[in-house]
């Protein structure tokens, strides 16, 4: 697997408290990963790590096999939660600056500028300050800032928060559209349900430490409970749930008021479904066959629970 | 190198650009100028108003004493009933009344003397009216003793003692005080830029934190690079600014003092200050002691002055900015800032006084010398010993470097501590820290 940025053992603490305990992690290049836990994991610190504002007490992170330094600050676009831009600063003036601080050329930073406000629609705000835009107007320019100065490693540290709807939805589509054009990026968030739909990969941090990291599809399919929820219709709803729960082992069950529907959710063996859809299949109607995929935040449960039992 | 570049350029521009600053660049030498018009021209009117106060002369022993002089006049009245007399001063709308009645001798008479008026008199008013009859005891006392009134005047006569050094050059009474005057306005200008600028420095950080730009910055350049192209662009827009008030407010200065007439000697008559009357009037050439102070004012090595200046306000205003700095790092919002800016001022005040006080009488005294080693207060104290000369009779050579090695190393300590403060601080919101936090950060 190609990876873009690795982080290797790395640990962060402010005085008495620790921030980040030998964090290891591995980002596939042209991926989406979550790093996800909730607030005061970590993950804001290992983030500032990556954009050298911090760097680690021990460990050390590497950007295409090099270990991080200052010239790699191109390299990268980050769009901190706590973000802002100057408030009584011109929009062009402002993205240019911040355009050269990354590095760029005046002049490139001025044509993808004209390429960007023409994109999201904001071609005539180059001469108005930000505190005249509203506070959407304003989102797209600090999102135009991120990502100006094409970096291949994308980071968004709470990217959602503060979005309002149509900007989220629009930005979405523009980060979709960066990582088909090769960007790799990285999303934080404690709100593990806004961004699960788009990660391949993900990260949990809890209290400093990773607990678990991989593909997202792996992690589903290793937790995953092999629980399935089953809605069904029958002439005898009542005959049929005992018939089952004499065959499977039934966790819960409802019976509809017109008292032909049923729903039932069934706690199955070894994955093996296939007995049960014939049991169904010859006692009633189908209406929905469903296996439960545990959601990320699900995961996170079950993953501290276990590490806590295997702490004793 | 280049970013350091962009900052410094994009703080001059936010500053210079800034309404505010704006406003203030063109208004304050017009309201400076316009404050000493009015001084001038309130001074001018004082003069103009008399007291007059009648007297009421009934002995033998007072003829022309009291002498006519620009702010008071005397009336004399004659052969008048003390009652008589009291109502026309009253009537006529004079100060007061002075009642010198008849007596056996002159003893008598100062005993029984009284100064009538509506409300109680003006001290200084009182003290020339007691002074006046003083003189006359005195004069009349010596009479008796057999000394004449000649011989008294002779007797009566001022003395200065010369002053030289041992190499024979002739000084001037009062000339350290005169160059530590000029010493103390660059001090002063130095203290003055410090706590303006300083102040700004400070806001502008504030504003990075509320605006919450500032993660956005530093994940580009290093937060030391923010910091240091903060307080450059800040002071060069201070260097600006001070440089249109000067420019401005001299050529205004002249404007005014042109189109209402007034002589700006006016205001040197009623400042005490050696440093205004001596060159004002010292070309004249008249008078020998004058021409000698000019002579001084022109033998101040300007040069080393303006040299030492640069270096003292370079690494002084570094020094205090970068502490600026790292409080506004430190808090959330400019109200917090208190209970940290008073320390800042603090030495600067004390440096001042001590400056005014102290090195004014005696600018190579022991605390004259440990004021202006001490890294925060040696740029203002060093400086208002400066214009006496270095090495012999002077700032000896040994206290100058000192000086400055002692400023250049609080310089990287101090700048070192606040970058850290600073790096620390700037990610830090919604808590109001304690020195002690502050300490903590250090070690982060």
């Amino acid at each position: 697997m190609d990876i873009i940025l690795s982080a290797e053992k790395v640990s962060k603490s402010f005085g008495d408290h620790t921030a980040l305990k030998n964090v290891t992690l591995e980002i596939p290049r042209n991926s989406i990963y979550g790093l996800l836990g909730p607030n005061g994991a970590g993950k804001t610190t290992l983030i500032r790590i990556i954009n050298q504002i911090t760097y680690p007490d021990k460990g050390q992170v590497f950007l295409n096999g090099e270990p991080l330094q200052a010239e790699h600050i191109r390299h990268i676009g980050y769009l901190p939660e706590e973000r802002g831009l100057y408030k009584s600063m011109k929009v062009g003036e402002q993205a240019l600056y911040l355009a050269q601080l990354k590095g760029m050329t005046k002049a490139d930073a001025k044509k993808k500028l004209k390429y960007w406000f023409e994109r999201l629609e904001i071609g005539d705000w180059w001469n108005k300050k930000i505190q005249e835009l509203s506070k959407g107007m304003a989102q797209k320019i600090q999102f135009i800032v991120t990502v100006l100065h094409e970096p291949k490693l994308l980071i968004f540290d709470e990217p959602f928060s503060g979005f309002d709807p149509i900007n989220a939805n629009i930005i979405k589509d523009e980060i979709l559209r960066l990582r088909e054009n090769g960007t790799t990026i990285i999303f934080s968030t404690h709100r593990m349900e806004s961004v699960e739909e788009l990660c391949e990969y993900i990260a949990l941090i809890h209290k400093s430490e990773k607990i678990l990291d991989g593909k997202l599809s792996a992690i589903k399919k290793a937790y995953k409970k092999n629980i399935f929820e089953v809605v069904v219709e029958s002439s005898d709803p009542k005959g049929l749930l005992a018939h089952a729960t004499d065959k499977f082992h039934i966790l819960s069950s409802n019976m509809a008021d017109d008292g032909r529907e049923l729903g039932f959710s069934v706690q199955l063996g070894n994955g093996d479904s296939k007995e049960l859809f014939q049991f169904l299949g010859t006692h009633a109607n189908v209406h929905s066959f469903v296996e439960t995929i545990p959601s990320a935040n699900d995961i996170f449960i079950s993953a501290i629970n276990s590490k806590g039992q295997l702490h004793g | 190198m280049d970013k350091l570049f962009l900052i410094i350029k994009r703080e001059y521009l936010a500053k210079v650009r800034n309404k505010s600053f704006v406003v203030m660049t063109f208004l304050s030498p017009i309201l400076m100028v316009g404050m000493i018009v009015l001084i001038a021209y309130l001074t001018k009117l004082n003069d103009s108003e008399k007291r007059v106060i009648g007297i009421l002369n009934e002995s033998d022993y007072f003829s022309n004493e009291f002498v006519t002089t620009e702010s008071t006049s005397y009336v004399n009245f004659k052969d008048i009933s003390l009652e008589e007399a009291k109502d026309s001063t009253m009537h006529l709308g004079y100060y007061g009344l002075l009642y010198l009645p008849n007596g056996e001798n002159l003893e008598e008479v100062a005993q029984r003397a009284f100064f009538y008026s509506e409300e109680a008199p003006s001290s200084s008013t009182l003290e020339r009216v007691e002074g006046s009859i003083k003189s006359r005891l005195r004069q009349e006392r010596l009479r008796l003793l057999g000394i004449s009134a000649a011989e008294y005047a002779e007797m009566d006569s001022d003395y200065e003692i010369k002053i030289s050094t041992y190499q024979g050059l002739q000084n001037m009474k009062g000339i350290n005080e005169l160059k530590a005057f000029i010493g103390g306005g660059f001090g002063y200008l130095i203290m003055m830029f410090i706590i303006i600028y300083g102040g700004f420095v400070m806001r502008s950080v504030i504003e990075e934190k509320t605006s919450r730009i500032i993660e956005v910055i530093i994940s580009s350049v290093k937060p030391f690079q923010l910091m240091l192209g903060k307080i450059i662009g800040t002071s060069l827009a201070g260097i600006t600014q001070f440089g249109i008030w000067i420019v401005s407010g001299t050529l205004l200065l002249f404007v005014a003092f042109f189109i209402f007439n007034i002589d700006p000697a006016v205001l040197s008559q009623s400042g005490s200050s050696p440093m205004v009357a001596g060159p004002a009037s010292g070309m004249s050439g008249l008078d020998p002691s004058l021409q000698l102070y000019a002579q001084e004012i022109l033998d101040i090595p300007w040069g080393m002055l303006v040299s030492f200046f640069l270096v003292y306000f370079i690494l002084g205003y570094l020094i205090y900015s970068s502490i600026y700095a790292a409080i506004g790092a430190a808090v959330d919002n400019e109200t917090d800032t208190q209970q940290f800016i008073f320390p800042i001022i603090l030495p600067l005040m004390l440096a001042i006084y001590v400056g005014f006080f102290s090195v004014f009488s005696n600018p190579h005294g022991p605390i004259a010398v440990g004021f202006s080693l001490f890294p925060l207060t040696s740029p203002i104290v060093m400086l208002m010993r400066l214009p006496g000369g270095i090495g012999e009779g002077g700032v000896p050579i040994w206290q100058l470097a000192l000086s400055i090695v002692i400023l250049i190393i609080t310089f990287i300590g101090i700048v070192w501590l606040a970058s850290k403060i600073y790096r620390v601080g700037i990610l830090m919101y919604g808590k109001k820290p304690s020195y002690k936090e502050l300490f903590k950060w250090l070690k982060y």
